[in-house]
Order: structure tokens, then sequence, then C-alpha cells
């Protein structure tokens, strides 16, 4: 019984933990990118890696943390802007191979030893070395509260600061991605998702407001990088190829171009992923499963529970990567 | 040819010719009828337009006026790059060479966006109905200068609440015409082809155009709305706009057009007032290819089961 409710605890912790925070923004970006605007973005770890780079660095040399945050949000603007240029006025394939490619060369360039210096190379950069600034922000007394089963130190790397400021970074993005999407502003991304050249037969620069969502996302992505990071390292080999695919799943799995999907995404599939790795994990340990699945397997059990997940997804939403538009379901939101 | 009876007539329509009609009529009366053929008020001139793909010539035409205010028919059969034709001078494709202007101002080389803006509308030959948006939102979507599509502005409905009730009216009277107002609230996927076909037309028309290029507007249009589809065409003619559609049901082109284009293997063969044009020896010939059973002296085209089967061709091409 005791070990259930340690299960049940550890889910609902997913439920508000500054990851599930960190995904939901980066899915509310790849929502304007692909749920909106029809863009691919295969790289949103790329993104989210280059803004936590940006915010570490930034606050090692020294910058407050509003600049520091600003810096991150700065870097997922260039990126999108150097990934967009050559690649939004070819098909849509195009930014795909782009961003995935570009996510990884972030990625090697941090854990290389050219810029181990700034990056902390394989490693990557240590908490406590940036998250000083952020720490001496928090409102809130020294000490420690428990809400129901859940309890936390108030300040500090996994604290309660980190999950009020995580969730109300959400909330602010959300309302703002909320009212530019309902805007014709967001008509006309709907639009280009739809039929592009049916949008430019009507006089709007598609290529610019593929580029405003490109860049809106990223930014978006940059900011989620930051929020994943705050609780724990920048470490570029955590911020690979599997963070882009989970941010997939965690939009496909909410519902793309919804305005929660990204959100509730994000929630359902940390407490599933939990819940199922706990649940495996007890299981092994107490039951004759033991014999058949060992502790060190649940994790890959684990990852490729995801996948499937993912391919379901896919399959039985046909909206979803594959985007043939004849075959579209008109009620789909 | 003995054409010169036909000019001053109205190609079966009855009511009285309006002013400005009569006066595109008069106009048109005096040019000369062969390809390329020089018009007084040009809207649209065309030099040298090439595009090949691959070792096959898809349009080659020489020189190509468009007289503004009438309603211009291009025909041809099927593969004569008539669709290829409407796609490079309206900045959808990019040919190997050619200079085009509208409106006295060159155009080649413009993209979509920019010919759309200059005043040059087109729609499709497939349909391109945004299906995940309400036919009011593709409506809205076509509205131009809408302050609201400014990201900058976007967040702020007090910008944009205003011109977006201005269009909403507008929208509302445009889909009133064309018999689609009750579906405003419907995704444009859930409208039958034709029904689709009428949204991208009403949807041109909210841009305010100068000029509407038609790809076969009349392709899997209910047969009882065709009657009034010709009707709004000849409506937008009357009101100064000028049209240039490419059609496959000759009654449709002989009913409404002013003028008539034929393209045959990517280069014009003649031009020319509807009933001359049919009777040319080149325009049989370049259709005696293609729909070698179909007269076309006939009204059999306004036949349900031959249009069926024309459109059949059409998609399997
Ligand atoms: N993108 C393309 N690639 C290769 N051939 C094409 C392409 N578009 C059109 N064509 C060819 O060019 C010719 C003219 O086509 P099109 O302009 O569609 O004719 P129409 O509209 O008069 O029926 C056809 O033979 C067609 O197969
Ligand atoms: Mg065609």
């Amino acid at each position: 019984m005791d070990e259930f409710l340690r299960i049940i605890t550890q889910t609902l912790a997913e439920l508000i933990a500054p990851t599930t925070a960190a995904y939901a923004i980066a899915a509310i970006g790849l929502n304007l990118h692909f749920g909106y605007t029809g863009l691919l973005n295969m790289g949103q770890a790329g993104f989210m890696l280059l803004g936590a780079y940006g915010f570490g660095i930034a606050t090692i040399a020294g910058a407050p943390f509003g600049l520091a945050l600003l810096v991150a949000v700065v870097a997922g603007i260039l990126f999108a802007l150097i990934l967009g240029l050559p690649t939004l006025q070819l098909r849509g394939d195009y930014l795909a191979i782009v961003t995935i490619s570009a996510a990884e060369i972030i990625r090697w360039v941090g854990r290389s030893t050219w810029l181990q210096e700034w990056t902390g190379g394989a490693s990557g950069l240590q908490g406590r070395d940036f998250k000083e600034s952020f720490h001496l922000l928090s409102p809130l007394p020294d000490g420690r509260t428990a809400i129901g089963p859940l309890e936390y130190i108030n300040t500090g790397s996994d604290s309660w600061w980190t999950r009020i400021f995580a969730w109300g970074l959400v909330a602010l993005i959300l309302v703002f991605v909320w009212l530019i999407t309902r805007s014709p502003w967001g008509r006309v991304l709907k639009g280009i998702r739809e039929d592009e050249d049916a949008v430019r037969a009507l006089g709007k620069n598609v290529y610019s407001y593929k580029m405003q969502a490109l860049v809106l996302g990223g930014a978006i992505g940059a900011v989620g990088g930051v929020v994943y990071a705050l609780p724990l390292a920048i470490a570029p080999d955590a911020m690979g190829r599997t963070m882009t695919f989970f941010a997939w799943t965690v939009l496909l799995l909410g519902g793309a171009a919804t305005v929660f999907g990204p959100v509730l995404g994000s929630m359902i599939f940390f407490a599933a992923y939990m819940l199922m790795r706990t649940g495996m994990r007890s299981l092994t340990a107490n039951t004759g499963l033991g014999d058949v699945i060992t502790t060190t397997n649940v994790e890959q059990i684990g990852g490729m529970l995801v996948g499937v997940t993912l391919m379901l997804l896919v399959i039985f939403r046909p909206q979803g990567i594959l985007g043939n538009k004849k075959e579209l379901a008109f009620n789909v939101r | 040819m003995s054409a010169d009876e036909t000019t001053i007539t109205t190609p079966g329509v009855a009511g009285p010719l309006t002013e400005d009609h009569r006066r595109v009529l008069r106009d048109l009366s005096a040019v000369e009828r062969r390809p390329g053929a020089p018009k007084p008020d040009a809207i649209l001139t065309m030099d040298d337009v090439q595009r090949r793909f691959g070792g096959m010539t898809a349009v080659d035409v020489d020189h190509l006026e468009v007289q503004e205010g009438t309603i211009t028919a291009l025909i041809g059969p099927n593969g004569a790059g008539k669709t290829t034709l409407f796609n490079l001078v309206t900045g959808f494709d990019t040919p190997n060479s050619g200079r085009w202007s509208f409106q006295g101002k060159s155009l080649a080389g413009k993209g979509g966006a920019a010919v759309a803006k200059a005043g040059m509308v087109r729609t499709f030959q497939l349909t391109k109905a945004l299906s995940r948006l309400t036919v009011l939102q593709n409506m809205l979507l076509a509205s131009p200068g809408n302050p609201g599509e400014n990201l900058f502005l976007s967040w702020l409905p007090f910008t944009w609440k205003k011109h977006e009730a201005e269009a909403t009216e507008k929208a509302m009277e445009i889909l009133a015409r064309f018999k689609l107002d009750t579906k405003a609230a419907d995704f444009a996927g859930s409208l039958s082809g034709g029904q689709r076909k009428l949204l991208e037309m009403a949807r041109a028309l909210m841009t305010d155009p100068t000029m509407i290029m038609l790809d076969e507007p009349m392709a899997g249009v209910n047969p009882a709305l065709v009657q009034s589809l010709l009707g709004h065409i000849q409506a937008l003619r009357d009101e100064g706009m000028t049209v240039l559609f490419v059609e496959h049901d000759m009654h449709a082109v002989r009913h409404i057009s002013d003028w008539v284009v034929v393209m045959a293997e990517g280069r014009l063969v003649a031009e020319g007032p509807p009933e001359s044009v049919m009777k040319d020896p080149a325009v049989v010939d370049a259709y005696l290819g293609a729909h070698h059973d179909t007269d076309l002296g006939d009204d059999a085209l306004l036949d349900p089961a031959i249009l069926a089967r024309l459109e059949a061709e059409e998609e399997n091409r």
C-alpha cells in the first residue's frame, strides 16, 4: 500500500513538475510552427538547448536574470532566422531536414572542446554556476512547504519557486499565444497551413508570415529550454533528438492547433510516463516480472512505449505529420 | 470570316446592354481577328512568354493583349497550356523567357502575392478552399489591409475589430450572391466541389480586384447554379472589372464572353468574338485533336453527362 501511494504521489508530482512546464512551453512553440502554420520543425530541442546556453552563459558572464532570459530569447530568434531564411521558400520537408540537422550541430558544437570555456563541453554547465540570480529573485521565505502529499523546499533547484516561475511563464505564454492566434494574424497562419498558394493568391506575403511563426515558436522554445535547465544543469546530451521527439509527442497527444493542447499533453504525457516507469520498476522489484525484465530495462521499455504511443497517435490522427490534406477530418478541433 | 454582323449583338444574353458594355463591344469590333491582335485599351500585355517542361514547350505566346473591362475567354483543348499561362502571369510559375505588364507596369518576376496586391487576382483549376477554416474565415482572410494581420497589432483586438466587422458585412453580401451565406459557419472542407469553386471565386472578390482570372470556374458547379454564376461574372464586368477565364463549357463561353482567345499546344491559334472564332478552321483543328467526338457547334457541352465525361478526362490527366 505504501508502495502504491508512493507511485501515485510521484505521478501527481509530475503534473506540476518544472520539466513538465518546460515541455509545455516547448510544445506551445511547436504548436505555432506545426499546429497553426504547418511548419515541420524537427529540431525544437536545438532551440531549447540554445536558449539554455544563452541563459547560462550570459548569467555566468554576470548578466542579471532578466537580461540572461533576453539573451536566450534572442538566441532562439537568431537561430530561427538562420534556419528559415534559406528554407521557408522551399517545400516543407526542407525545413524538417535542416532543423533536425541544425539541432544536432548545436549539440555537437556545445559538447565539443572547441567552446568548452563557455559551454562546459560534454559535461555542460553546472546548476550552481547559473542558478543564483534566479534563486535570489524568489519572494518566498526560507524553509519547506508541503501541499497535500507534495513537499519541496521553498527556494532552490527542485523548489516551489521553480514551479511557480515555470508555470507562471506557461500561463503568460499561453495567454499571449491565445491572443495572437485568435486574431486575423492567426487566421493567415492557418490559411498557410491549409494551402499556402491560396493565401499567396490573396496577396499575403506567405514567406514573411512563415518566418514570423518560426521565429516566435523558436523563441518560445528557447524559453522552454531555460525553464528546463533551471531545476537541473545544462547538459547538451540531455537536450537532443529525444527531447524533440518528446515535444512532438506532447503536442500531438494534447492536440495540435488547440490552445491548451500542449499544456494538457505535457501533463498527461509526463504523468503517464512516470506512472509507467515507477509502476514497472515496482513490479520488477516485487513480483515475478523481475525475472523477465530487469530494472535497467525499464527505461528502455519506457522509451519504446513512448514511440509506440506517438506512432498510434499519428496513425489514428491523419492531420499529423503525414499531413495528406485530402484525408483531413474537418472536426479535428 | 463574316464576323462583322456579330459584333454589336449580345451573345445569347437577354436584357439591355449597359453603356459601358456597349462601348467595350464597339472597341472590340475594331480589333483585328488574329492571334496577338493589339487592343485599344489593353490592361494585360504579354510578350514572348515561353515555358518549357523538360523538352516540351507548354507555353509559347508571342504576344497577347487583354482588353480592359471585357470578359475574355481563354479556350483550348486539354494540355494547351492555359493553366500554365495563368500560373506564369500571376507569379505562380517562372517562365524560361518573357515579359508582361499589368496596367502598364511590368509584373515579370513578381511573386504571387505581389501580383495579387497589384489587383490581378486568380482562382485555381484545382480548387484551393482552406479546408479547416470556415467559409466565413476563408472570406475574411482575403480582405486586404486588415490591421489585425500585423503581428504587433494582432493581440490588441480593438485595433482590428472595426475592420473585421466591415469585412464580415462585405463577406456575407458576397456569400449571399453565391448562395453560400447559409454555409458561412461550416468548414470549407465540408463543401461540395462546386461550392468550393464558388467560394474560391467569392474569396477572390473580397480582395476588390481590378482583374480577375478564373481557371475553369464552372467545372463541377451544380448546373442549376451555372446560369446565375454566368450572371455574376457579367455583373463583375458591368461593374468595370476585367475578367479572363478558362472554360471548357462552350455554351458558357459563347454566352458571356466578349472576346475569345484560343490556345493549342502552347501557342495562340485564334482570337476574335465568340461567334466567329468558333468557326475558325484553326480552332476546329485544335479541338478535333482532343475532343474529336464533341461537336462544338451545338450545346452538347451543356449536357451534364458530357460535362461529367470531360471533367473525368480532366481529372485523369
Ligand atoms: N509542373 C509541370 N511539369 C511538367 N509538365 C507540366 C507541368 N504543368 C503542366 N505541364 C504540362 O504542360 C502542358 C500544359 O498544361 P496546362 O497548362 O495544365 O494545360 P491546360 O490548362 O490548357 O489544360 C501539359 O502538357 C502538361 O502536362
Ligand atoms: Mg488547365
